[in-house]
């Protein structure tokens, strides 16, 4: 994809850095999004540079502020974490080293749903963009530029072939699909990411088909 | 797809074959790439201009300062200077285009909403350029949008060419290329063909080669404030320079391939790591944050 006139001027954004304040609320609010509802409690990690300068930068409002579904152009970055206190959200952060290997702003969030809990790492490369790089123990690629569909799920045969068939179905066009498993028939997790958007009612077709535990819908990440 | 553009080169080929500025070859090109109608994009863009105007009133109405303690009321300082009985021998325009710059970076350290034009370090020098021009011609929302669309223009060679960001390129990738951005914004706007256009960012961007990116304590503050302050000014010059027909001797895809090639000899402690230049001078160190 060509590079956008909205990412040249833009995005639209709560100060004071690209990378650390809009980049680190939008992985807070792709974190919500990949848990399917709003997080109770929520262990966040920061290693490197997001942990080195996060207080001038507001790493940890914007984070929080993403927990709680707002995006990086809300003024209420700032009051983040009373807002968070208000809702009942326990969110705390420490310092985490997640190897040489990992990109200096990078994050680890814990998540406890009502129903679900969840971890996702995620790295804020800079200008804002920010790319999912695990959720639970899946290693995905998911920078958030287009609409993406998450499917918990165990591993059976014909799984995918089912549900590409159901995509094609309503002419859906795939851009990826990301598959891995833990072991051999245990639990997989599935990520499709398309062109436009999924339909509501193949979204609610989902839970009845068979092998599936879980889905959530990670839209395309505000500011995009 | 017709109206795609990597580089001047092929930017300006599209103004000539379709007789088209470098705003309406980059919207045309925008509306081909992303599939929506060019009224939503002039729309989004009209509505980004205003929030960058809002930005500048946030900022020039601070008085307090930031919580790192580097900035805050400067702006406003700045512009009362500009109304005051003796205002710059360049004119009160002059401080007041100034001060609006300084304005976006204060609202930025204060967990302000800014658009960060191309990054939220450099998101002065466009609004403020824009907006005294807006001011100097009457101009309206609409024209302002259009120059935000010729700025893109040049930014998008920039974004292929090399890059905008101060931990890849130093300042010279975040600064330069908002200069870059506002002087082509402005000679647009201003009346510039095509060539006087891209000859106008080829003027600015190269007067900010090897410009370091020195954060004072890893904030987006100092030097950052001034140098969007001072870079808008370099702006005004560099499109007038080119609007009376003086040409850089250096092309514009050749200065961004300078860019390019500087900002990757650059050694990493200039390079938004706050380890060299005024970030590491003994006031510099001061600044820096305690850890947790």
């Amino acid at each position: 994809m060509g590079l956008s006139v909205f990412e040249i001027i833009g995005p639209v954004m709560t100060g004071p850095s690209s990378s650390h304040t809009a980049g680190a609320c939008r992985i807070g609010w792709a974190a919500r999004q990949i848990l399917g509802e709003p997080p109770v409690k929520a262990e966040v990690g920061l290693h490197g540079s997001f942990a080195a300068t996060g207080a001038g930068h507001a790493t940890r409002e914007a984070i929080t502020a993403g927990l709680l579904g707002l995006t990086p152009d809300s003024e209420k970055i700032p009051q983040a974490p009373a807002l968070a206190e208000q809702a009942g959200m326990r969110i705390t952060f420490r310092e985490i080293d997640l190897g040489s290997q990992a990109h200096p702003n990078s994050v680890r969030i814990r998540m406890e749903g009502a129903k679900v809990s969840e971890s996702v790492e995620a790295n804020s490369p800079g200008g804002g963009a920010t790319l999912v790089t695990r959720i639970g123990s899946h290693e995905v690629h998911l920078p958030g530029r287009l609409e993406t569909l998450l499917l918990w799920h165990r591993d059976t045969p014909g799984f995918l072939a089912r549900i590409t068939a159901l995509l094609s179905c309503v002419e859906l066009n795939v851009a990826s699909i990301q598959t891995g498993r833990t072991e051999r028939g245990e639990n997989a997790l599935t990520a499709i990411e398309i062109d436009g958007t999924f339909p509501g009612p193949l979204l609610s077709l989902l839970p009845s088909i068979p092998a599936v535990q879980r889905h959530s819908l990670l839209p395309v990440l505000p500011g995009s | 797809m017709e109206y795609q553009f990597q580089n001047a080169r092929e930017l300006l080929e599209l103004c000539r074959r379709h007789g088209a500025n470098v705003a309406e070859i980059t919207l045309r090109a925008e509306e081909e790439q992303s599939g929506q109608p060019r009224d939503a994009l002039l729309a989004r863009m009209e509505d980004y201009f205003r929030k960058m105007k809002e930005s500048v009133q946030r900022g020039l109405a601070i008085t307090e300062r930031s919580r790192s303690g580097l900035s805050g009321g400067d702006s406003k300082k700045v512009l009362e200077h500009s109304a005051g009985p003796h205002p710059s021998a360049l004119g009160p325009i002059f401080e007041r285009s100034i001060a609006y710059a300084l304005a976006v970076l204060e609202t930025n350290a204060a967990f302000g909403r800014i658009v960060a034009t191309p990054t939220a370090g450099s998101a002065g020098i466009c609004p403020a350029c824009l907006l005294t021009w807006q001011e100097q011609r009457q101009g309206t929302d609409l024209q302002a949008a259009l120059g935000l669309f010729a700025a893109a223009g040049v930014g998008r060679v920039i974004g292929y060419g090399a890059c905008f960001s101060g931990a890849q390129g130093g300042c010279q990738a975040e600064v330069g290329s908002a200069a870059a951005m506002a002087a082509a914004a402005i000679s647009e706007l201003d009346g510039g063909d095509p060539d006087q256009v891209v000859n106008a960012a080829a003027l600015a961007l190269q007067n900010t080669l090897g410009l370091i990116c020195d954060p004072i304590g890893g904030y987006v503050e100092a030097p950052c404030m001034m140098r969007n302050g001072l870079f808008g000014i370099h702006a005004f010059g560099a499109a007038a320079v080119s609007l009376s027909g003086v040409k850089s001797v250096v092309p514009f895809d050749e200065v961004v391939g300078a860019l390019r090639e500087v900002g990757r000899h650059m050694p990493r402690r200039y390079k938004e790591t706050s380890e060299g230049g005024l970030a590491a001078t003994p006031t510099g160190l001061k600044f820096l944050p305690k850890r947790g």
